[in-house]
């Protein structure tokens, strides 16, 4: 990709997308941020702006609301004078638990984890093919390799969000669209705030690093940290009655 | 430059709160010692501290200082909190959250020269603990602590309100969190003055220095030349060359003479495992010490190197606190007044090298005045910083040292401390009653303590 790249970045106001801004940020690449929170996407211009040393914008963009995509969209081409790259790290997280007490919860979640991540993906696509292509980078998870007891429902969004990553770059890869799935293990965000972290567990900058890395060459699916790649493909060769009896 | 707002998305969902409370676990110091508490780990720090009754950054204080004072407190983590809010390239002002590590500030600020007023011997503090130790460094008889840079705080108090004090406003509130080790309330973000430096390399000399007499008169002529200096003393030599050492010394090395690439930060180890205790025993840190004061061969050394190298030695292995085994270990620091009298710290050496405390580390450091913090440490005089291993005996070799300290008019840094008794730190503190009643003014009901303020100034309840 040529660079300075021009990224709009969905959920860089928090854990692994602020991280991945801020890579960008520091190298000289042009950033507009969207998310929810006016405070928070406030403070985050401000820390990128003082990165990089000039001024970066936002504007709101609400995964639950489809008909925010397309406006904050215009709003980044807008600013930045059109984007060569989109990176998705927003995303709904709560434990199995609370999922399954909560149906109300459980909607939402699975809305904005997939449906709408999807309808997002689409939206920024279209614009990508139009300037004749470029880089939409997404984070999935780890929890979408395998139906695993305590991710259950978050990892059926995830999973689904996978395979339809998967599919975007099979059908556009000719027209010049780089899709970046990241499938990130345990990391050390305001995300997992709550939960012990397991051994393995990674920090937002160091899977920035390699997120940026795959940015630039184009990779289609990272695993960060590096390790999970190769856990996760002893997960998912682990036959059904030790899944069943396994507790993770 | 923001380009839609909520102004334009009239009925946008609230947002889902961000702050779940965590199980117990067990919350510990730099030295290992550990206390069980709730840890909140949170990005929103207004959110977070509503209720909480401590904050803690990365947890390199080495005592009890950054633990909860009981099972069912709730201590706030700042680390995620850590934006950087502006920067102004005329006068060097910073504001940042915080949670923002000096690691992070100085990967930011070092390639543009520029560097924080005042910096501890570790990188891996935020700002936020900083504040609360009102830290000093190599530069405390140039620069002072990092208080007197300190321009504002933005805080959450106990009674819930978000409060800005600086030297104008709420005066008392400022001081007293200046080096008031969290106790006054939640720091949310700090303002202060950056510096300006010639290039992100070090002018470094260093030589051997025969005893403790020679060290202090090289301190104090270092003091004149160098706007760092500092020294390791090998506390293990008794008799005439009590105290020999090396005496480091340092400045930003001009452009002109500096390399013109920039430093590259260090690829760090990590300790993997623990030691155990007996690998620190008495031998082998005399073995080390011998090994490190002969290495340094010719009486004296100069050259230009990396700023890591100078500052932060021993953040190049990650968690080197393993090295001390299970028991853990704690450090000793204290200041003895210029009043005391040149002897004072061979009489307080003395003490260590008497009972056989096999200390890996030790500093020396002249300071200058006292700082505006109400709590701060550093006093004109000279500063010595020991490592001791946890052992059976701790307690009563800190009792000893404590009470020479009384002695010699000084006191010691609460930053370090885990052994102290309330008595020793009530007579070591005559500025102790005008602290508490800064402090009961913002929290008359004691909501905000720490394990260490309940060991060493509440009331006994
Ligand atoms: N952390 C992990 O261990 C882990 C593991 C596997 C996969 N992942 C995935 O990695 C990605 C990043 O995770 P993270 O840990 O960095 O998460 P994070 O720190 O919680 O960040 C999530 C971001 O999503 C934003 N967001 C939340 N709800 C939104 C909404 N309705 N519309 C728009 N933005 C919204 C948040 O904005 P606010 O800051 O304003 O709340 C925040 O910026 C996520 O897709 C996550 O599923 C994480």
């Amino acid at each position: 990709m040529k660079r300075p790249l021009h990224a709009v970045i969905l959920g860089g106001t928090s854990g692994m997308g602020r991280a991945v801004a801020r890579a960008l940020a520091q190298r000289g690449d042009r950033i507009f941020l969207l998310g929810i929170d006016e405070p928070e996407l406030d403070k985050s211009a401000a820390d990128l702006s003082v990165r990089a040393k000039s001024p970066v914008g936002w504007a709101l963009c609400d995964l639950l609301r489809p008909e925010t995509f397309a406006p904050a969209l215009d709003a980044a081409h807008a600013a930045l004078g059109g984007f060569d790259t989109v990176i998705v790290t927003a995303a709904l997280f709560a434990t199995q638990d609370d999922l399954e007490r909560d149906r109300k919860l459980a909607e939402r979640l699975l809305t904005a984890d997939f449906t709408n991540t999807v309808l997002f993906c689409e939206e920024a696509k279209e614009r990508l093919l139009t300037r004749g292509g470029g880089t939409l980078c997404v984070f999935s998870s780890v929890a979408g390799e395998r139906g695993r007891k305590p991710i259950g429902l978050y990892g059926a969004a995830k999973a689904g969000l996978t395979r339809y990553l998967e599919a975007l770059d099979h059908r556009h890869h000719g027209a010049g669209l780089r899709v970046v799935t990241v499938k990130p293990g345990f990391v050390k965000t305001a995300m997992t705030a709550h939960l012990p972290p397991p051994p393995f567990a990674g920090e937002a900058d160091d899977v920035a690093t390699l997120v940026v890395g795959a940015i630039d060459l184009g990779l289609p699916v990272v695993y960060a940290p590096l390790a999970w790649g190769p856990i996760m493909t002893v997960i998912r060769n682990l036959p059904r009655f030790v899944m069943r009896r396994v507790g993770f | 430059m923001p380009s839609i707002t909520r102004a334009s998305l009239p009925d946008a969902a609230p947002k889902q709160a961000r702050v779940s409370v965590p199980p117990t676990s067990t919350i510990r110091g730099w030295g290992r010692i550990g206390m069980r508490g709730r840890e909140v780990r949170s990005d929103d720090l207004e959110r977070a501290t509503v209720g909480a009754t401590l904050s803690r950054g990365l947890g390199r204080s080495y005592g009890d200082s950054s633990l909860p004072a009981s099972p069912d407190g709730t201590v706030v983590n700042t680390t995620l909190a850590d934006r950087l809010l502006s920067f102004d390239e005329e006068t060097n002002v910073l504001r940042a959250e915080a949670g923002c590590s000096l690691l992070a500030l100085n990967r930011v600020f070092l390639p543009r020269n520029v560097f924080v007023p005042v910096t501890p011997g570790t990188q891996f503090v935020t700002l936020g603990g900083m504040v609360a130790s009102d830290v000093h460094g190599k530069d405390h008889h140039a620069h002072g602590t990092i208080g007197q840079h300190v321009r504002r705080l933005r805080m959450r108090v106990a009674d819930g309100r978000i409060v800005t004090c600086s030297r104008e406003e709420h005066a008392d509130l400022f001081a007293a969190t200046v080096g008031g080790m969290g106790l006054t309330g939640h720091i949310l973000d700090v303002e202060l003055s950056m510096r300006r430096i010639p290039s992100p390399w070090i002018q470094q000399t260093s030589r051997r220095v025969g005893d403790i007499d020679e060290f202090l008169d090289a301190l104090e002529d270092g003091a004149h030349r160098w706007p760092y200096t500092v020294g390791w003393i090998d506390c293990l030599t008794r008799g005439a060359h009590m105290g020999r050492g090396i005496l480091m010394a340092g400045d930003w090395a001009p452009a002109s003479e500096a390399p013109t690439r920039f430093p590259k930060p260090h690829p760090r180890i990590a300790m993997p495992f623990d030691l155990p205790s007996f690998v620190l025993g008495r031998a082998t840190v005399a073995a080390f010490n011998e090994a490190f004061y002969w290495k340094h061969l010719p009486r004296e050394m100069s050259g230009i190197v990396h700023w890591e190298t100078f500052f932060y030695p021993l953040d190049a292995i990650g968690e080197w606190n393993r090295m001390y085994g299970k028991r853990g270990f704690t450090q000793y620091q204290c200041v003895l007044p210029t009043s005391a009298g040149r002897d004072a710290a061979r009489r307080v050496l003395d003490i260590l090298t008497r009972r056989g405390g096999a200390s890996f580390l030790c500093v020396i450091k002249d300071c200058g005045p006292e700082g505006e913090g109400l709590l701060s440490f550093p006093m004109k005089g000279i500063s010595i910083a020991l490592d001791i291993p946890v052992r059976d005996d701790t307690q009563a070799l800190v009792d000893a040292l404590n009470e020479q300290v009384i002695r010699e008019g000084g006191r010691i840094y609460l930053t370090k401390d885990q052994f102290t008794r309330r008595e020793h730190f009530h007579a070591m503190e005559p500025r102790l009653p005008r602290f508490q009643e800064i402090r009961r003014h913002w929290d008359p009901e004691g909501r905000i303590r720490s394990a260490q303020s309940v060991r060493l100034f509440d009331e006994r309840r």
